[in-house]
């Protein structure tokens, strides 16, 4: 049995601790793992319960990432829980595999600790290797901060297990802006923890010899697009289980988690939406904004970015003027990505905000208090005369001249 | 049936039917031969993982299956890694007691073609040996990638001609010599690895029982014959593995714990390469006079080999 670990009240936890002692906490059976900074804590804290006997469950330390998710889809389809981290050029490493644990409905977690792309070779953060798993079929969280990527990870084996889910799952946070910054942590204790998430129940599990299972079977044209579009539907309908268990996390904890996470919203004429730790600096300037300069700015932050939570959005910019939407991901001759899905839900509705895209913090640029306000008061601008008077697509905190793609055409 | 009461080849091959015999492997295709016996050698329940080649491809086509066990495919190079991740998922359940029947005995298998093996998994092999998983790697050599049309992998011999290593009017075919997998496996000091034979089928299936009863990482890469690629009669696949084990192109042999090797089968007539290569189209263009230079080097390869192979053996390290 494995050792429990007493917790205070509260404990000073970075992002990466956060995840880690989530894990123990889910008495996971498998990590198959391989270092990358900056998630490279997670696995090694993760060796350190190993090592004092507070997890009984098997940790692989394997070749590569490719292998590290190889390993998690033979664990998983053998019938117990599953998990392991990764970052940037080893998330990229594991991507054919990404496609292959969905496919095979394995509910396994995957800590991403947000980081940008080589080349050129970045250690810091940005929404490169998340951006990248976005079609690959499992389940997007994504923390803010360091309770954040506790309370997620709890969160996320209960929603990728639940038997009308059964998706791989991945909890994102920011590469050092969360995963090396401590704060404040309130966890659960041993008990609590696990008695929210609960046991593993095997679905088609390899071990169960009275059954015999064949998981990874070849498709042609003939059945494969029925079992892409049932799988896309799982994940289409999984939000209802992610309320549920988000709804039960609050009556356990009192924190409360949606779907899309919505902020000074109530009577907002502008308004950003962001990701990650950039929500946290984005709220902090409209706060401001608004008692400074009397600005009526919100924040908008999609807490599930897959499913995508495109009725969400259409509600909560239904009466705002001017938007900003921020991608920490270099769209490369494209619009961002984050700003693509907001537009395409709002032009689904009635009301059609004023929409730019902002570029930002790429390779770990700082994204100050500033960059954020400047963005507000041009999103009021763009409110006030009607029109978006800037470039569709700015990039935020790039040295050298202003850079900017494509015009609002406008008939009049 | 258990296997230790088998005597003759009839019973062998219909002693167990956990490989179904609908699939769509070629006729004549050795893969199939291989597996089974994999499979007869054993009565302890089996995970098996495949990578992506013909015997994937062909055993396991949505509705159907022809596995009668637990059995699963991700991609091409991890087998060595879904095996050893469900290997571990058994011990951490084991250990939890969460297992259904923990008394069942089971055994976990890979299959690798060579491609599978010698090229793109070779990493992910190489980590399962070295962490020691409890998994019998097989690889299933038949010195091409065949699923996808008959490339060259480095398990082709010289002289071979494949889709990317083609004999022409100024080339004999593949150029470099084939990869040592077997000494390569034994020096990450696996406790068990061999090269076995289908035509020797009682040598191949106590090979495989060593493997499957060994503790720990054992490698086994078998001879294949493919009669698509090697292009020969699909009736004569066992022949043609004749040909290889007793040209000493295939030979037969097992090394322990990285160090003991024993030879397993001394042909009591070795035959020429040349009758070997001679009786498979891949080869046909050895036998323009430009070409002899090319047997006559295989000839000579094949002779050295099997004199290191010997000294080995009498030297016992
Ligand atoms: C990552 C990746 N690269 C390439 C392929 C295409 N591919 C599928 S099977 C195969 C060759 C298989 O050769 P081998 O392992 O020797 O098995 P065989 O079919 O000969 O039994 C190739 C190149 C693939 N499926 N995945
Ligand atoms: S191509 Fe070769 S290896 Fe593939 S099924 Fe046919 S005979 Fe077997
Ligand atoms: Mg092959």
């Amino acid at each position: 049995m494995a050792e429990k670990m007493e917790l205070n009240e509260v404990e000073v936890w970075d992002g990466n601790y956060a995840a880690a002692q989530a894990l123990r906490q889910a008495q996971v059976d498998v990590v198959a793992a391989y270092p990358i900074t900056p998630s490279t804590p997670i696995v090694e804290n993760y060796g350190a319960f190993v090592a004092n006997g507070y997890i009984d469950g098997e940790f692989v330390m394997v070749e590569s990432e490719h292998a590290a998710m190889s390993g998690c889809v033979g664990a998983a389809a053998a019938g117990g829980r599953v998990a392991t981290a990764t970052s940037s050029q080893g998330f990229m490493l594991m991507i054919e595999v990404l496609y292959q644990a969905s496919g095979m409905r394995l509910p396994i977690i995957l800590n991403v600790v947000n980081r940008a792309i080589a080349s050129p070779l970045n250690v810091r953060g940005d929404h490169g290797d998340m951006y990248a798993g976005r079609d690959s079929g499992w389940i997007q969280l994504d923390a803010f901060n360091a309770q954040e990527a506790y309370d997620l990870n709890l969160c996320a084996f209960k929603i990728g297990e639940d038997i009308n889910v059964r998706l791989p799952v991945m909890v994102h946070q920011d590469g050092f802006l969360t995963s090396h910054t401590a704060q404040n942590v309130y966890p659960l204790s041993d008990d609590e923890a696990y008695a929210f998430i609960g046991d593993y129940k095997p679905v088609d599990e390899m071990l169960d010899f009275t059954r015999a299972v064949t998981y990874g079977a070849q498709t042609e044209e003939d059945w494969h697009y029925e079992h892409k579009a049932k799988q896309h539907r799982a994940l289409m309908d999984s939000y209802t289980v992610i309320d549920r268990v988000f709804a039960e996390f609050k009556e356990k904890t009192g924190r409360e988690y949606k779907r899309l996470e919505s902020y000074l919203m109530e009577d907002a004429e502008v308004a950003i939406v962001a990701l990650g730790s950039t929500v946290e600096t984005a709220l902090l300037a409209a706060k401001q904004l608004r008692e400074s300069e009397g600005l009526k700015a919100g924040v908008v932050a999609p807490r599930v970015f897959r499913p995508f939570p495109f009725n969400e959005i259409r509600d909560a910019l239904a009466n705002v003027k001017a938007v900003a939407v921020l991608d920490r991901s270099c769209p490369m001759g494209a619009m961002g990505a984050l700003f693509n899905e907001v537009s395409a839900a709002m032009y689904a509705s009635p009301h059609r905000p004023l929409i730019t895209n902002f570029i930002y913090g790429l390779g770990g640029r700082d994204f100050s208090l500033e960059d954020a306000k400047a963005i507000f008061r041009e999103q009021k601008g763009h409110a006030d005369v009607g029109y978006i008077t800037t470039p569709l697509q700015q990039f935020s905190g790039l040295r050298g001249p202003k850079l900017g793609f494509y015009e609002m055409k406008r008939s009049k | 049936m258990a296997l230790t009461s088998i005597k003759n080849l009839k019973e062998f091959s219909t002693a167990n039917e956990r490989f179904e015999g609908a699939h769509l492997l070629c006729p004549g295709c050795a893969h199939s031969m291989i597996v089974r016996e994999l499979m007869n050698a054993t009565d302890d329940n089996l995970v098996i993982a495949s990578a992506t080649g013909c015997l994937e491809v062909c055993t396991a086509v949505y509705p159907y299956t022809s596995w009668d066990t637990s059995w699963i495919h991700i991609g091409f190079e991890n087998a060595a890694t879904a095996a050893a991740g469900a290997e571990a998922m058994y011990k951490a359940r084991k250990r939890k007691g969460t297992l259904k029947d923990p008394d069942a005995p089971v055994k976990f298998v890979a299959f690798g073609g060579d491609g599978a093996t010698y090229d793109i998994g070779f990493q992910w092999l190489s980590g399962m040996i070295e962490r020691g998983h409890d998994v019998t790697y097989i690889c299933l050599d038949n010195e091409n990638y065949a699923n996808t049309g008959g490339q060259r992998s480095s398990a082709t011999p010289v002289g071979a001609h494949t889709s990317t290593a083609q004999a022409g009017r100024v080339s004999y075919g593949k150029k470099q010599k084939k990869k040592d997998i077997v000494a390569i496996m034994a020096a990450h000091g696996a406790p068990y690895v061999a090269q076995l034979a289908p035509n020797k089928w009682k040598i191949m299936a106590k090979g495989f029982q060593k493997a499957l009863e060994t503790e720990g990482p054992c490698f086994i890469n078998t001879v294949s014959a493919c009669t698509t690629e090697w292009k020969f009669n699909p009736k004569d696949t066992i022949n043609i593995t004749d040909l290889a084990t007793d040209s000493l192109m295939f030979p037969i042999y097992e090394i322990i714990d990285g160090r003991q090797l024993n030879i397993l089968y001394r042909p009591k007539n070795v035959i020429p390469v040349e009758e070997y290569l001679a009786a498979q189209g891949r080869y046909k263009h050895l036998f323009k006079p430009e070409n002899r230079h090319v047997i006559d080097m295989i000839q000579k390869e094949v002779n050295e080999r099997w004199e290191y192979l010997q000294r080995r053996e009498e030297a016992g390290v």
